[in-house]
């Protein structure tokens, strides 16, 4: 028996629409209409008062601050992905080759359950710059202490008009001569750090050779003379004095706890005191991390952290779909591990790589909250981006016409990766059976 | 994994559910049980403000007052710092809470050029004109209506020290600028620590410039700015930014890293146990922060300066605060806002500490101590007192984390370049900022 296809074909269409219809709406009301009226916004005044047309376009394209918005995206969409792309890869060929893989995923895989805002807190307190609050300085420092001893009296100087010159840190004396005194009255040296065992400094007697006390010269306001030894002062045991003779070091001494060196042996003249640098340097406090020079890549450090894992799972699961044979007979062939991973498995891999990259990319353009929470209010303008850019303008400054601009600035922007999303979806929906 | 996530789903609105009816039951417990039905019995007015916190609490244990003596029920909802954007969409949506306390005059001028705020009438105008001087009713007035109650006033215009640190290098509090750089000085050269300057939030530094800004430029001056009147170009303005340069940038006299400095690591740092400055300059609030860390008390180990005399000038104070408006027309509205301009609730907010009231009628015994008896004394005793500039401003210039003028001052803190480039930037945005309004 033959059925005419025209009832049925239209019966069809009517039962798709009623299964759609839910579907429709929801897309309709959710995304469809908020994307017109965005765009309708887009052409008014501030206040949504007066049709201005492409004005706010033309703001947006010319203000500094949504131009350094655009290039720091720019920065985020080729670094970012690229960075998760190949640390996932790196993670999911390693954790493919040992024994408890899953146990080293999951722990990857972690960061992905927590949110941008909670990440951002978190890493507000590892990069935060004193290294007594902050992790990765703190690490930084320890570090660096182990290879370079902290000084003894950070910060300490000498007054101005104290005859003594500061030259690159080390404080330096005129010419000296032997049986002289040396006095080096040291200011600014913290309270605490003058160690327990120093005693009351005492300018030393007259001696052979060349002699002198280093002290911390100073005295509550009105009690003490500067450059003099006052009741109450202390020497500063442990500086390292050096004794020049025409630019040479003739001699390296320590003080002692009354904050006295001598060199005994030394006859004659035209000698110079230096007390080294490496005396007062300041502690080494690692790197401004949230500073204006670090911000973006300390952001996409912390964007790192979160995604990798997520990468790494995708990667994997492709890894898993190539056939294990190829990869044999290329290590039978004599091929090195890299040479491996280079010619076989990243153009094998291809596909699932551009999915992750552009994916990212994606999710990259609308970065917002790992911004608004990580960058110190004094770094936000050299970190901006534009959703950050969208959010001040629109909720701060009140101004919805240029805030719907920039929102269709993003979602342009957007478009192409989405584009290239759906049909990558539509031909592997159309390969399977 | 898959079957998890609906059960999640699933179980959040019950979650929600629950939290919402413990709330609505915790809400109406003072209004049930009062038992004397007041004048406004049954009734309920929602109040927004940016407090969290302690201060939440604070001004909770206000309202609970209210509760009892009107037999209405006082719902608070938090805003935040963002409270202005709360409020702009809450009008859109068309449900206003009934009254809210806001900081910044510019916002409540713009709100009642449009439309968005009951003026004040009856009990709560008798009240404002009973319980205040000219100078905060003028400063509630908009186009010659009265619109707000100053409830909560701050103090700007004093700096805290360590006392420990002061004792160590032998110092007293500075009473002129020449002094406080020479104290600065020897604080540099006792090794103690200096000043701690939060450049990380924008509003401290704007507090900086008001400060200095009055004092160098005087009174009428500072009013004209404050309006803009005069450009941002001004010698004045150019003098003021040249002052603040030599003092952030100069030589060892700020703790290093002031534009990464938080207000609240701030304080830490100064009265905290491992203190890294001796001297810290904001306003009243301070004292909050110093109770909360614990390690000097308030007065003995934490005490404070007036701002220091620049050019022989007279004392001066710069305040700001927090008014409250009507944004609905109900009885209930008003009868809250009279409460809240009443001295028997600043009597009360008082007794908590961490509030000074600007009422004339209140006694300063109310103050829960002698640092905040002083603040207090101190305010409401100035002969010159002004209102924070930046608050006065448009929003888009003086108040918000994205304003021109703290992120000028932030940039400017980080690199002192020219006043005069500076002063040129401020007038730039200012113009933008005061045309848009």
């Amino acid at each position: 028996m033959r059925r005419r296809p025209g009832p049925w074909t239209r019966r069809n269409r009517r039962a798709a629409l009623v299964f759609l219809a839910p579907l429709l709406l929801v897309v309709g009301t959710l995304v469809l209409i908020p994307i017109v009226q965005t765009t309708w916004t887009s052409l008014y005044s501030e206040d949504g008062s007066r049709f201005v047309g492409l004005a706010n376009y033309v703001d947006l394209l010319t203000s500094a601050q949504t131009r350094k918005a655009i290039s720091n995206n720019l920065v985020w969409v080729v670094v970012a992905p690229t960075v998760v792309t190949v640390l996932g890869l790196l993670f999911a060929v390693l954790t493919d080759r040992i024994r408890q893989a899953t146990a080293f995923r999951l722990v990857l895989f972690m960061p992905m359950a927590i949110s941008f805002l909670a990440a951002g807190v978190t890493f507000r307190l590892v990069y935060d710059e004193d290294p007594s609050r902050g992790m990765l300085n703190a690490a930084i420092v320890a570090v660096h202490d182990s290879f370079a001893r902290p000084s003894p009296y950070p910060g300490a100087t000498v007054r101005d008009g104290s005859g003594l010159r500061v030259s690159d840190g080390a404080i330096l004396t005129g010419e000296v001569a032997a049986g002289d005194v040396v006095l080096l009255p040291l200011v600014a040296v913290a309270p605490d750090a003058v160690p327990d065992h120093a005693t009351e400094a005492v300018a030393p007697p007259p001696g052979p050779g060349v002699r002198g006390m280093v002290w911390r010269d100073f005295a509550p306001e009105g009690t003490g003379r500067a450059g003099q030894a006052d009741p109450g002062e202390r020497g500063l045991p442990g500086v390292a004095v050096e004794v020049l003779r025409d630019g040479e070091v003739v001699a390296r001494t320590l003080t002692d706890a009354r904050g006295w060196f001598s060199v005994p042996d030394l006859v004659g003249g035209g000698y110079a005191v230096r007390l080294a640098a490496a005396n007062f340097t300041p502690p080494y406090q690692g790197l401004t991390w949230l500073g204006p020079g670090l911000v973006t890549p300390a952001i996409m450090g912390s964007y790192v952290w979160v995604w990798a894992g997520f990468a790494m799972v995708v990667i994997s699961a492709g890894l898993g779909a190539i056939p294990r044979g190829t990869l044999e007979n290329a290590r039978v062939d004599g091929a090195s591990e890299w040479q491996v991973l280079r010619r076989v498995t990243v153009p094998l891999m291809r596909p699932v790589l551009l999915v992750v990259a552009v994916t990212l990319a994606v999710n990259v353009l609308k970065i917002f909250d790992l911004v608004l929470v990580l960058a110190p209010e004094s770094a936000q303008a050299d970190a901006t981006v534009l959703g950050l850019e969208m959010y001040h303008t629109t909720f701060t400054k009140l101004n919805a016409g240029l805030g719907s601009a920039i929102a269709v600035l993003l979602f342009t922007l957007v478009l192409p990766g989405m584009a290239w999303r759906a049909r990558v979806l539509r031909r592997q929906g159309v390969a399977r059976p | 994994m898959g079957s998890a996530a609906p059960t999640h789903a699933a179980a959040m609105p019950v979650v929600a559910a629950l939290t919402g009816f413990t709330l609505t039951l915790a809400a109406c417990t003072p209004g049930t049980t009062s038992g004397a039905p007041g004048p406004l019995a049954g009734q309920t007015v929602e109040v927004a403000a940016i407090w969290t916190g302690a201060e939440q609490a604070s001004f909770r244990t206000v309202l609970d007052t209210f509760e009892r003596r009107t037999g209405a029920t006082v719902r608070y909802t938090s805003g935040g710092d963002d409270l202005p954007a709360l409020l702009n969409s809450r009008l859109a949506g068309g449900s206003p809470p009934d009254v809210a306390l806001l900081g910044q005059p510019g916002v409540v001028a713009e709100l009642a050029r449009r439309g968005a705020l009951v003026p004040l009438t009856g009990p709560a105008a008798e009240a404002v004109a009973d319980n205040y001087d000219p100078d905060w009713r003028e400063l509630g007035t908009v186009d010659g209506t009265l619109y707000g109650a100053y409830y909560k006033v701050s103090h700007k215009s004093v700096i805290w020290y360590r006392v420990d640190a002061f004792d160590q290098a032998g110092l007293a509090p500075p009473r002129t600028w020449a002094e406080h750089l020479a104290v600065t000085r020897t604080l540099t050269e006792a090794g103690v620590g200096t000043m701690a300057v939060p450049g990380a939030d924008g509003w401290v530094l704007t507090d900086w410039f008001e400060n200095v800004y009055l004092r160098l430029a005087g009174p009428q001056r500072y009013d004209q700015l404050a309006e803009h009147a005069i450009p941002w170009t001004h010698p004045t303005v150019v003098a003021a930014l040249r002052l603040l340069r030599d003092y952030w940038a100069g030589e060892r006299t700020i703790q290093e890293g002031a534009y990464q400095l938080k207000f609240v690591q701030a304080v830490a740092d100064v009265f905290g146990a491992r203190p890294k400055s001796a001297m810290l300059y904001e306003g009243d609030f301070v004292t909050v922060e110093i109770g909360r860390l614990g390690t000097v008390a308030l007065g003995d180990g934490a005490r404070f300066f007036a701002w220091p005399a620049i050019d022989g000038s007279p004392p001066m104070v710069i305040t700001a605060g927090d008014q409250a408006v009507a944004m609905t027309d109900r009885p209930a509205a008003m009868a809250l806002i009279a409460f809240l301009a009443s001295t028997e609730a600043a009597e009360i907010a008082a007794a908590q500490g961490g509030f000074l009231s600007a009422n004339r009628h209140l006694d300063p015994a109310a103050y829960p101590d002698p640092t905040t008896r002083d603040l207090a004394e101190s305010l409401t005793t100035a002969e010159i007192l002004r209102y924070d500039l930046s608050d006065l401003a448009p929003p888009a210039f003086g108040a918000g984390t994205d304003a021109s003028m703290w992120r000028l001052l932030q940039a400017f803190l980080v690199e002192p370049e020219s006043p005069e480039e500076v002063a040129g930037k401020l007038e730039q945005a200012a113009r933008a900022a005061w045309e848009g309004s």
